[in-house]
């Protein structure tokens, strides 16, 4: 790098969610520069909402996310995985009870 | 370390369709291509709203003007897009920014052309961004995750614009004989260059097969720009416009349509540095990008006072 970014007014990263409706969850959109929070909003809403793609906008500075890694993908996961009964398919119901849902 | 059995891994999973994501594993090969292809993507939207911008206060209505702001400040969201997308590949938008404007990173020869009349900016939203989508869409399904989603985005919108450019162009082209006159000129002297916009021949583009093993991209330049060649020659016919390309022709074999050999030498000499408008566009970038560094201090500056003032608060 230059030594012009010494100097660098180097404004922190941040994460943009959008929620597209009322009643939808909140989506990871992409991420802006910005000064501060306020700054942050607004330009999250001219980058990622200038056709009403969002109803909600959240920021959240990247180094504040923790995220899993994907070495870990198996192990992390992994207790979820011997858990059938978690899922209604492992259990029968009578037939007769079965047609009529 | 970069063992074979990892990268077969990796070709494994590009090759059953799945998505990179930043965090994933990745040869330094193909992170350093996506680097250097969506950083040039980004500086190309960038650079691009220089030659519209140009005739935004004397677009011909009102009407005329508020689409092309938004068309604007749509490239200049383009750009934020890819710029995001690329640090997710581990570096600064400062570096990248820095390497346009001072190094040499490269951007679309395409934005080296001068708006001389508004029927440029007719032809523009028609041929050059009409050659961005069939880009574009090919890349929305690249192999890496965020440059995929950003690609999506940026599809959505390219899609006014061109339409808004087609549109402008089918009325110029309708309207008094001199209107007629400057549509075909505007044609004329973008249509070229628009061809160029997909790259050298396959035979000359040493990244091409790298890219597509990768799925980065999915098609080779030949293969995308043929693809724009048979969709733009209907849509001229359909509005009375001449491609000036007296080699153009359809085949019957192929079903497609041939075309004249393409003025790689200008190419290479707008890839130099020489185009019409290189230095010109390179100065206004770099003066905006000082010009605007007080801006971005004060907001610093402001940041930094508030939190103070919180943390007294408190």
């Amino acid at each position: 790098m230059s030594d012009r970014n010494s100097n660098n007014d180097n404004w922190p990263l941040w994460e943009v969610f959008t929620q597209p409706k009322s009643g939808k969850p909140h989506e990871h959109a992409g991420s802006v520069h910005a000064a501060d929070k306020e700054m942050a909003l607004q330009n999250a809403r001219d980058t990622y909402a200038r056709r009403n793609e969002g109803v909600s906008i959240w920021v959240v500075e990247s180094k504040h996310i923790t995220a899993s890694t994907p070495e870990d993908m198996g192990p992390f996961f992994d207790p979820a995985n011997d858990k059938p009964y978690r899922h209604p398919q492992f259990y029968s119901v009578p037939r007769a009870v079965k047609k009529r849902s | 370390m970069e063992n074979q059995e990892k990268l077969d891994e990796f070709q494994a999973r590009i090759d059953a369709g799945e998505k990179i994501e930043p965090k994933d594993w990745m040869p330094e090969r193909y992170r350093q291509q996506l680097i250097r292809m969506m950083s040039q993507h980004a500086h190309s939207e960038i650079v691009g709203m220089l030659p519209e911008g140009n005739w935004i206060e004397r677009a011909p209505s009102l009407k005329r003007k508020l689409v092309l702001l938004a068309k604007v400040q749509d490239e200049a969201g383009h750009g934020l897009y890819l710029y995001s997308a690329t640090e997710t590949l581990g570096i600064d938008r400062d570096e990248l920014v820095d390497q346009y404007l001072y190094g040499n990173a490269k951007y679309s020869s395409i934005f080296n052309y001068p708006t001389m009349t508004y029927a440029d900016i007719c032809a523009i939203g028609w041929l050059v961004d009409g050659a961005a989508i069939v880009n574009q869409t090919m890349l929305a399904r690249s192999s890496y995750g965020p440059y995929s989603r950003a690609n999506v985005r940026i599809c959505k919108e390219e899609s006014f614009h061109k339409k808004q450019g087609y549109e402008m162009i089918a009325k110029m082209a309708s309207g008094t004989p001199e209107q007629q006159k400057m549509a075909q000129d505007a044609v004329n002297r973008w249509w070229w260059p628009s061809l160029m916009m997909f790259g050298p021949h396959d035979s000359d583009s040493p990244n091409s097969a790298e890219l597509i093993k990768w799925q980065v991209k999915l098609k080779t330049n030949d293969e995308l720009r043929q693809h724009y060649v048979d969709r733009m020659v209907m849509e001229a016919e359909a509005i009375g416009l001449e491609i000036p390309d007296p080699d153009l022709k359809y085949n019957e074999e192929t079903g497609h349509w041939d075309f004249g050999d393409i003025p790689w030498d200008e190419f290479w000499d707008v890839v130099k540095g020489n185009g019409i408008m290189n230095r010109e566009r390179m100065k206004a970038r770099r003066a905006a990008h000082e010009n605007g560094e007080w801006v971005r201090e004060a907001a610093n500056a402001y940041a930094r006072k508030k939190k103070l003032q919180q943390e007294k608060a408190s």
